[in-house]
């Protein structure tokens, strides 16, 4: 039914079109210290109690979504709040393991708010907006202390006060962590937060739910329309706000560290309703991962990046010795490349760096561990010299649930010989575009968390997606949203208005269009087709030709797809093969924008590395009189290309540089 | 690998479910329990019928969401050393031409919403029922203000790690969930911030706890050897203490 024909062609100019600049208007002028007081003086208040007949719906219970489910519960709002996982507690925030940076200074390491701001902004490559950083910046120490008055378990010295480590692409120890369970232990932190707010009555939670559609009432976002995922029903939810907190796509390219559930849906269907989508093709290729074991792999795990702290990162210098076991391989035969190639940050420099040499070493031929397919896809990461410094206890002290992890899936044992690893998608950069009070471009329509683009740039640093995904939803949206809310109350809408009735007729004939199909392929076979598209085409190296090959790609799955699939059951069920097919179509349109959003940026930043825009030693160079910008999309009907924005970055405070790590 | 399973159908809460053979071909010894399911489920569409409901989510052993009784053991750990979510056993541990039973976790509170997909948002409404820190969004003190000696963070840290999975409650003959709510106990109990309601929360999770179905703990320990997390029993004796010298707490509800 929804198969687009898009027209092709063969220069990337063929495939959008580009339409007025647009700006944040949110961010008020001034000194960026203050910037995010001046802006919640400024923001319109409601008053104490007539917030409780104001309603907000929350889509999402990660970090981003529980976290202000919670905190707007507490002030005094109705809350909506829904999941597709049985449980709120069981967002994929939870897996997040190495840790959350905040410029705390408990080190005395010449940490501070600005430095934090200067780092992420570096470390994204110049890419991401000046105000939204500082403001993550400055109220990251008040996260900290939030997670400690819940009970948030974070690792301690034998003073009792709380651990640091460091993290990639930093020199500073601001990392806080809880052993390898960060995520989890400050997403169990929110849920109990939330919980109470349920058993208060603030906020009614909706587990099993998946949002398949935004309700739009003159211009504005008043519900969504949801699914139940046990009976089937179809049903419309109103509210006074939307706000979308529902994670990251990295499972467009179907093997990732995401959840098996991880989805696009919730993001994309606002953007078909008008949001604008920015930057969606920055994604983070993670360089620690345990390599894929053969062609049904469903999933990819993630070892934390914080093990680059003591393990240290090889490959065998000669192509020959790669078949060996590591520990028969000479130390003067071996390459550290990374320490090599960067001194000065060695095994600690930014994800997108790493993950990029480790495949270059692999390309040489200079990979290890078994043949999938025709290559070696592994490097080394060797604890041997971390183990003699700290003892096997002091190392299974900081990492050991992750050794107990790798021991479990690859059935070896990583304190007898190194580790293998090799790069993952993991995090996607892009989403919703939103301005400073991370309200979208469709009024009442808010994004938080990974769902949104806003803090990371093209590449975002470890431990800052936690960072950023509280930093939202217990802070920013809890001080931004009420300056939206009191214009409030709007006209009242419910189940009989055109706009829900549209809605949720659009949703019911997308569910009986799938299972009408009743081809041969199955669902899953459509969502791996698509992952290898992506990962060949818009992965760790992209260029244009492929790029332009890429979307023809898609486009011909997209049509299969609809001409082909196999969606077994019906809706009135608890039907997991429906939910896969309606989040597969999503993908692969999101998809395709991707590539055309990485085919229209002939430049190389962060993780996003256009083949043809290097330095001489192969780092990324990039174009800032050409791409200084946000691009945001917008979405143009099935038959017309999407139509460009774009938001100019003003650097005002830090200075635009080659980044360098050497 | 050929593997034969015997998987629980029931297809929703009213039916009566019974055990179904399959033969599962071409089954790698590095794939995950659950990578074997997926191939079964490709396999039953292809054949027009309907494939196995099983929930599942982050498949890294950390959301809770898995969970099945894979012959006769709640997450299928059987006499392993290591402790495991269900997501996190590899084929590896099964022989070729294994016979594998695999049925949902079965306890009343539980109950089945289709083949191996239970419904477990009691454990939810045990939290509500008092599993938190009252400390609203703005008011915390600087994290450092109150010190914890290493000893009862970790101890906090080890019990805080606890998934919400329910193989506990699978495991027990009295589908008791005194480990979970043990847990959660023993978290807040060893930090400074949950003293003031400490002595009130274990009244209230605890009458939740029973009103919800779950029976009583009878000290037999089938839980923590289910475990994924290792939650030890000890936590369930912290439980028992906190709950005596509730009981002449003015403080509680
Ligand atoms: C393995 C792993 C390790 C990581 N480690 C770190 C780390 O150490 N440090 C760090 O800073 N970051 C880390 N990250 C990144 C970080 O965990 C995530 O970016 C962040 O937690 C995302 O939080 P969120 O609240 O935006 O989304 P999520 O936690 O993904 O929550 C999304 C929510 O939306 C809901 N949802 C989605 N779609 C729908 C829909 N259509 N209908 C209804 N509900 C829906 C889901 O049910 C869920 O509740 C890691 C990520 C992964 C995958
Ligand atoms: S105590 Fe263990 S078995 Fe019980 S829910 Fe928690 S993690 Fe699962
Ligand atoms: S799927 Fe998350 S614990 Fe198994």
């Amino acid at each position: 039914m929804t198969t687009t024909v898009r027209p092709t062609g063969t220069r990337p100019e063929d495939f959008f079109s580009v339409g007025a600049e647009i700006r944040d208007t949110k961010a008020p002028a001034g000194p960026i210290e203050q910037k995010w007081s001046k802006r919640k003086f400024e923001a319109k208040l409601v008053n104490p109690s007539n917030r409780r007949k104001l309603s907000v719906i929350i889509v999402g219970t990660g970090l981003a979504g529980g976290a202000a489910a919670a905190s707007l519960g507490e002030a005094g709002y109705n809350v909506l709040n829904f999941c597709y996982q049985d449980s709120p507690r069981r967002a994929h925030s939870i897996a997040a393991q190495g840790g959350i940076n905040a410029a705390k200074n408990y080190r005395n390491d010449n940490d501070s708010t600005y430095r934090l701001f200067y780092d992420t902004v570096k470390g994204g490559d110049y890419r991401a907006r000046e105000t939204n950083v500082y403001r993550l910046a400055e109220v990251s120490a008040n996260i900290i202390d939030q997670c400690v008055a819940q009970g948030v378990p974070f690792a301690r010295e034998y003073g009792g006060l709380l651990d640091n480590r460091s993290f990639g692409g930093v020199q500073v120890q601001r990392t806080f962590y809880a052993r390898g369970q960060t995520g989890q232990q400050l997403l169990i932190g929110a849920y109990q937060a939330l919980e109470r707010q349920v058993a208060a009555g603030t906020v009614a939670m909706y587990t099993r739910h998946e949002m398949l559609e935004v309700i739009i009432v003159d211009g504005r976002a008043r519900g969504i329309v949801t699914r139940d995922m046990v009976t089937g029903k179809v049903e419309s939810f109103f509210a006074d706000a939307v706000v979308l907190a529902t994670g990251g796509y990295g499972n467009v390219f179907f093997l990732s560290t995401n959840a098996m559930g991880c989805n696009v849906t919730a993001g994309w269907r606002a953007h078909r309703k008008g949001a604008y989508f920015g930057n969606p093709c920055y994604t983070q290729i993670h360089p620690t991962c345990i390599p894929v074991h053969g062609e049904t792999q469903s999933k990819l795990t993630l070892m934390s990046e914080s093990l680059r702290n003591d393990g240290r990162i090889w490959v065998p210098k000669r192509a020959e010795d790669c078949e060996k076991d590591p520990r028969q391989i000479a130390e003067a035969d071996r390459d550290y490349y990374l320490e090599r190639i960067y001194p000065a940050f060695g095994n600690l420099v930014p994800r997108d760096i790493a993950s990029r040499q480790a495949k270059n070493m692999c390309d040489e031929g200079r990979g290890v561990g078994p043949k999938v397919g025709d290559a070696r896809r592994g490097v080394y990461l060797d604890f041997s010299d971390a183990i003699g410094r700290l003892g096997k206890d002091g190392v299974a002290a900081r990492y050991g649930n992750l050794f107990d992890m790798y021991a479990q899936i690859t059935g070896e044992d990583p304190y007898e010989t190194p580790m293998r690893i090799y790069p993952a998608v993991h995090y996607t950069m892009g989403g919703v575009w939103v301005d400073y009070d991370l309200s979208s471009s469709i009024p009442g329509l808010y994004v938080t968390g990974e769902a949104n683009f806003s803090d990371h740039g093209a590449n975002r640093l470890g431990a800052s997606a936690l960072m950023q995904g509280l930093a939202d939803g217990y802070f920013v949206l809890p001080n931004t949203i009420n300056d939206y809310l009191a214009g409030a109350p709007f006209t009242k809408v419910d189940a009989s208005h055109p706009a829900a009735v549209e809605a949720v007729k659009a949703v019911k004939d997308q569910i009986d269009a799938l299972l009408a199909v009743d081809g041969t392929r199955t669902v899953d076979s459509f969502h791996k087709e698509l992952g290898h598209i992506m990962w060949e085409y818009c992965g760790m190296e992209r260029t244009e030709a492929g790029l332009i090959k890429a979307i023809g790609l898609i486009q011909k799955l997209r049509e299969e797809f609809w001409a082909d699939v196999k969606v077994s059951g019906v809706n009135e069920d608890f039907n997991q093969t429906l939910e896969r097919a309606g989040r597969v179509v999503d993908l692969m349109e999101l998809g395709e924008l991707m590539c055309v959003d990485a085919l229209h940026r002939r430049e190389s930043c962060g993780g996003h590395f256009r083949a043809e825009s290097q330095t001489e030693d192969g780092e990324a160079l990039r174009d800032d009189d050409k791409f200084l910008y946000v691009a945001a999309w917008e979405y143009n009907g099935t038959a017309q290309p999407p139509i460009l924005h774009k938001e100019p970055l003003v650097y005002e405070s830090i200075e635009l540089k080659q980044r360098s790590y050497k | 690998m050929n593997i034969t399973l015997r998987v629980w159908r029931q297809a929703n809460a009213q039916a009566t479910g019974k055990m179904v053979t399959y033969q599962v071909k071409d089954v790698s010894p590095d794939m995950s329990f659950l990578e074997m399911l997926d191939l079964l489920n490709e396999d039953l569409t292809l054949k027009g019928e309907e494939p196995v409901a099983f929930d599942h989510d982050c498949r890294e052993g950390i959301c809770g969401m898995c969970g099945v009784v894979i012959n006769g053991t709640a997450h299928g750990r059987g006499d392993s050393p290591v402790a495991t979510t269900t997501c996190q056993l590899h084929m590896r541990s099964f022989s070729d031409g294994a016979t594998i039973d695999v049925e949902p976790w079965r306890a009343g509170p539980f109950p089945v919403i289709k083949d191996l997909a239970v419904d477990r948002s009691a454990f939810d409404r045990i939290i509500q029922a008092g599993g938190f820190i009252s400390a609203n969004t703005g008011a915390a003190p600087d994290a450092h203000a109150a010190p914890v000696g290493k000893l009862k963070a970790d101890r906090a840290f080890d019990a805080a790690t606890c998934i919400g999975c329910g193989a506990c409650v699978a495991a027990c003959p009295n589908s008791s969930g005194m480990l979970f709510t043990a847990a959660k106990i023993t978290h807040l109990a060893m930090l400074p911030q949950g003293q003031p309601e400490r002595y009130s929360r274990i009244k209230t999770m605890i009458a939740t706890h029973d009103a919800e179905g779950f029976g009583g703990c009878t000290n037999i320990g089938e839980c923590s050897a289910v475990c994924p997390k290792e939650i030890p029993l000890d936590t369930i004796s912290q439980l028992n203490r906190d709950l005596i010298a509730s009981l002449f707490k003015k403080d509680g509800k």
